[in-house]
């Protein structure tokens, strides 16, 4: 069996920032794995601009925001395969893949960063009634056809959900000449950044409902129409407040799921919040030696997060190899918990294990509503050692905080980091 | 002149077009949907029943029994999945503890082999997930799983390579009666036929008022389903009912053969024979069953759904299946009233027609008869040499097109060119499972349209969802700027 010291699964920004980490920190025997036949994911079909901004502080498309990585890698000669299914992980890091020309082939990976994105949830998840014709589909299945093969899913859109991808597609389908007619959110917030809902909604004069749901779906072969109704505070929806539109269309961006089938393939803990690994300073989960970063361990909202994230996975990996592979020990010396509570719903990473702490550590989270002129309050034990107040704050952007090790050192007998969300 | 028109390309008509393919006929099966498998028969609880529940002595029973014998047969020529898994028929009440009593009888009054009651020790042994209300249950051993899509296939295909032909995407607008033959008027032409036999499903009534002036009526009556992910598809090992009622078997929480749970199926009669939409009053009835721990030990999360659908059972009148030909118009011979136990029933049916077309006829068998069918590859069940070889014979089954079922391009064009082959996305999917996965299609829906395009030879514009009507796309970019 073919062995790497570090293999990458996925190839998007999260893979590629992790093998060029990971390089760059001096481990050359590295493998990235993509299923798709190029390098960069989903940036592939976001063909918008908005990327980049904190990475490289200029306006880049997706693509060229992935090209900027893929260039990198292909300098640094990172190995890599495209069109190349992972079919299975296992706990001792054997890698199985699958593709037209080798057929199965199994690899032995000293450390693996798993990099396999997230998926849209479907209409399915939702438990929206009625029929399901043709013409239903997620914003980023939608956005495929439209940015990559060039063709149009339907001219009469209704969009049901405010994440990001629908928002996009909402202006997307208008520039190819769509009718958007309107986008419904059963939040009472936007799950998507607010410069989108202006740049794309608002801009064309799009209206957002929120606390609107689609509450029926028409058409026994192609969508005719669906059903949109306000809902109360628990989501249901309220009587009299029904309205009917017209569309061929109906496009979902409700929610991102990150795709850990094969972490739980190889015994991976899971977060119940994220659907994304549990992870530790270094980004490492439960399984020594494997790494996760990018949507697959929590959806990001901006690219350059995933690639500054991954750029520490990957760097941890190599490191992994250097100097732990092979040890009997695991990490040594004190573990520290991070808890979100009050309004905060997670944090990545969950644990901190001093020793192996780096002078800075970026822990980020999500919160559970709109949060205004509030402060984000870290505390050490019952301590409170951050107090920082941000004017807003929504469950559609993600927000951090930077802890520093020396802070963390002087505290003494430091057991618990927690994260809430305090009015004053 | 056709010998025999079957109407109906469900699994009723496949597989009595498949039973009749045996002799020298010239023989059509006639539907107006764009795939076989497409009404009743795609969206059911896909359940092998044992037989516990028909009343005894009825057409049901008896049809129920000996296709539960002849399904796992079948399964074997025409290799279809099937899974012996067993079925429970839960009492939580133990009020109602008598009632499985009377459903013991009722199985053996039926032929139902192995039937006994288990009490909760056992039960509980047996499924460590079922909820602890649980008192006692009916235990049926030969109550199974079967994969309906596929099963339905697989009789047609080799009804196909026994010379039967398809007419899909054809309507029966009228059958008229002469001295000796009938008339099937189609929106696709005029066809004339010595025999037919009606399998119309849920318009098996509208087929047999054509010709009989004895009227029938058939009820559609809906059933709707919450769909699991795979995480939960080995919650339970049998499939587990609640005690009967009066609209049916009840509303059940059971694995499916591809390792999905599933929890309906809800009953409600309906006007419209093709309303195959779910409500939400349903759908909240259903999650509310779920998640009151009903069967299960657990609440079932609702996180984990990822989809519901709903089918109509073509329920008689007097909850029974009509197999006969009709008194008052010789030569057609009626597979009405199919509900559940319909699927499983279905070979048995098929045999009832083919014996007694035979007994009128007397057909001679072909001397040719192909019996055996080879599946479809199910590549994630096969070793990894097994499928390097296939890699290497074939590189399409080294592409992985649907993620989640991990369903490859060698496969999906496989269902294309096969015979009686796939013509849509739905028509793929109910053969490969490509976009039955967590993610309902996301992925893999622009690759099986390309997929599906290259193959047929067909623009991306008209490649359908199903129907004619139900193309994905409207046209090309920009081309309304």
């Amino acid at each position: 069996m073919r062995s790497y010291d570090v293999i990458i699964v996925g190839g998007g920004p999260a893979g590629l920032a992790a093998a060029i980490a990971a390089k760059k920190e001096g481990v050359d025997n590295i493998l990235m794995i993509e299923r798709d036949d190029r390098l960069g994911g989903i940036l592939n079909q976001c063909i918008h601009n908005g990327f980049g901004l904190h990475t490289f502080k200029e306006e880049l498309t997706g693509p060229e925001y992935a090209q900027r990585f893929i260039d990198q890698a292909a300098e640094l000669n990172v190995e890599y395969k495209l069109n190349t299914i992972v079919v299975d992980i296992s706990k001792d890091k054997v890698v199985t893949t699958m593709n037209r020309n080798e057929g199965m082939v199994q690899y032995q990976a000293k450390a693996v960063v798993l990099a396999m994105g997230c998926r849209e949830r479907p209409r399915g998840a939702l438990n929206i009634p009625g029929y399901r014709p043709a013409g239903i589909y997620s914003a980023g299945t939608a956005q495929r056809l439209v940015n990559m093969e060039g063709y149009m899913p339907g001219k009469k859109c209704v969009i049901l959900g405010s994440g990001d991808i629908g928002l996009i597609m909402a202006r997307r389908m208008t520039f190819e000449g769509a009718d958007v007619q309107v986008v419904a959110e059963v939040m009472p917030y936007s799950g998507g950044l607010k410069r989108n809902i202006v740049q794309c909604l608002d801009d064309f004069d799009i209206p957002l409902k929120l606390s609107h749901t689609v509450i029926d779906i028409e058409g026994k072969d192609r969508l005719t129409g669906v059903t949109i109704a306000e809902v109360g505070p628990d989501r249901k929806p309220i009587p009299g407040t029904e309205e009917h539109y017209d569309c061929d269309t109906l496009l979902l961006s409700v929610g991102l799921i990150p795709e850990n089938e094969l972490s739980k393939q190889a015994e991976v803990e899971m977060s119940r919040i994220t659907n994304g690994p549990l992870v530790d300073e270094s980004l490492e989960t439960n399984v020594e030696g494997i790494f996760a970063c990018g949507n697959v361990l929590h959806v990001h909202d901006l690219v350059d997060y995933v690639s500054e994230e991954a750029t520490a996975a990957g760097k941890n990996a190599a490191k992994y190899v250097k100097d732990r592979y092979g040890a009997e020990a695991g990490k040594a010396g004190k573990v520290i918990e991070i808890k979100a509570v009050d309004g905060a719903r997670y944090t990545v990473p969950t644990t901190i294990h001093l020793d192996n702490m780096e002078d800075k550590l970026t822990v980020r989270f999500r919160v559970g509503a709109v949060f205004k002129n509030s402060y984000i309050g870290v505390y050490f034990n019952d301590e409170r050692k951050q107090h920082r107040k941000r004017p807003v704050m929504a469950p559609g952007e993600m927000e951090q905080i930077i802890l520093k090790k020396k802070d963390l050192e002087a505290f003494e007998g430091l057991e618990t980091i927690t994260v809430k969300i305090e009015a004053e | 002149m056709y010998d025999i028109i079957v109407i109906g390309a469900g699994v009723t008509g496949a597989c009595t077009a498949r039973a009749l393919s045996k002799y020298q006929v010239n023989m059509c099966v006639i539907d107006k949907y764009d795939d076989v498998c497409s009404g009743t028969s795609k969206a059911n609880s896909a359940i092998v029943h044992g037989g516990y529940d028909c009343k005894p002595g009825t057409m049901m029973a008896k049809m129920n029994v000996r296709g539960n014998e002849l399904i796992y047969e079948l399964a074997e020529e025409l290799d279809f999945p099937v899974k012996n898994n067993g079925s429970l028929i839960v009492c939580t009440v133990p009020e109602e503890r008598g009632k499985l009593d009377v459903l013991l009888q009722q199985g053996i009054d039926n032929g139902v082999p192995g039937v006994r009651i288990v009490e909760k020790e056992e039960l509980l042994s047996m499924e460590k997930n079922l909820t602890p209300n649980a008192v006692a249950a009916l235990y049926v051993p030969t109550g199974g799983l079967v994969d309906p899509f596929n099963m339905c296939v697989a009789f047609a295909e080799n009804a196909a390579v026994n010379g039967c032909e398809f007419k899909l995407e054809t309507e029966v607008t009228n059958i008229v009666k002469k001295d000796d033959h009938y008339v099937i008027e189609t929106d696709k032409g005029n066809f004339e036929t010595k025999i037919v036999v009606n399998a119309a499903g849920v318009y098996a009534d509208k087929m047999h008022n054509f010709v009989s002036e004895k009227k029938m009526k058939i009820i559609a009556r809906r059933g709707e389903y919450l769909l699991m992910d795979h995480e939960l598809g080995d919650y339970f090992n049998a499939t587990v009912f609640p005690l009967p009622g009066k609209m049916g078997k009840g509303i059940l929480t059971a694995p499916t053969i591809h390792g999905n749970l599933f929890v309906g199926p809800s009953a409600t009669d309906i006007d419209d024979k093709e309303a195959t939409n779910t409500t939400q009053e349903i759908i909240d009835d259903l999650v509310y069953k779920a998640q009151h721990s009903y069967l299960t030990k657990d609440v079932l999360p609702m996180g984990k759904v990822i989809t519901s659908f709903a089918g109509l059972r073509a329920h008689e009148a007097n909850h029974e299946f009509i197999i006969e030909e009709v008194a008052d118009a010789p030569g057609f011979f009626d597979a009405a009233g199919i509900e559940s136990p319909g699927l499983t029933s279905a070979p048995a049916i098929a045999e009832r027609i083919e014996g007694l077309v035979q007994d009128k006829y007397q057909f001679p068998k072909k001397d040719n008869f192909i019996a055996k069918r080879k599946g479809f590859i199910k590549m994630d069940q096969l070793s990894l040499e097994e499928r390097n070889e296939l890699i290497k014979k074939n590189p399409q089954y080294g592409n992985i097109i649907c993620r989640c079922e991990m369903v490859t391009e060698g496969e999906i064009v496989d269902a294309i060119n096969r015979p009686v082959g796939a013509r849509s996305m739905d028509a793929v999917k109910r053969r490969t499972r490509a976009g039955m996965g967590r993610c309902q299609a996301g992925f893999c829906t622009p690759k099986t349209m390309e997929i599906l395009s290259r193959e047929l030879g067909i623009p991306m514009t008209e490649v359908r969802k199903n129907v004619k009507g139900s193309e994905l796309l409207v046209g090309k970019i920009k081309e309304d700027l």
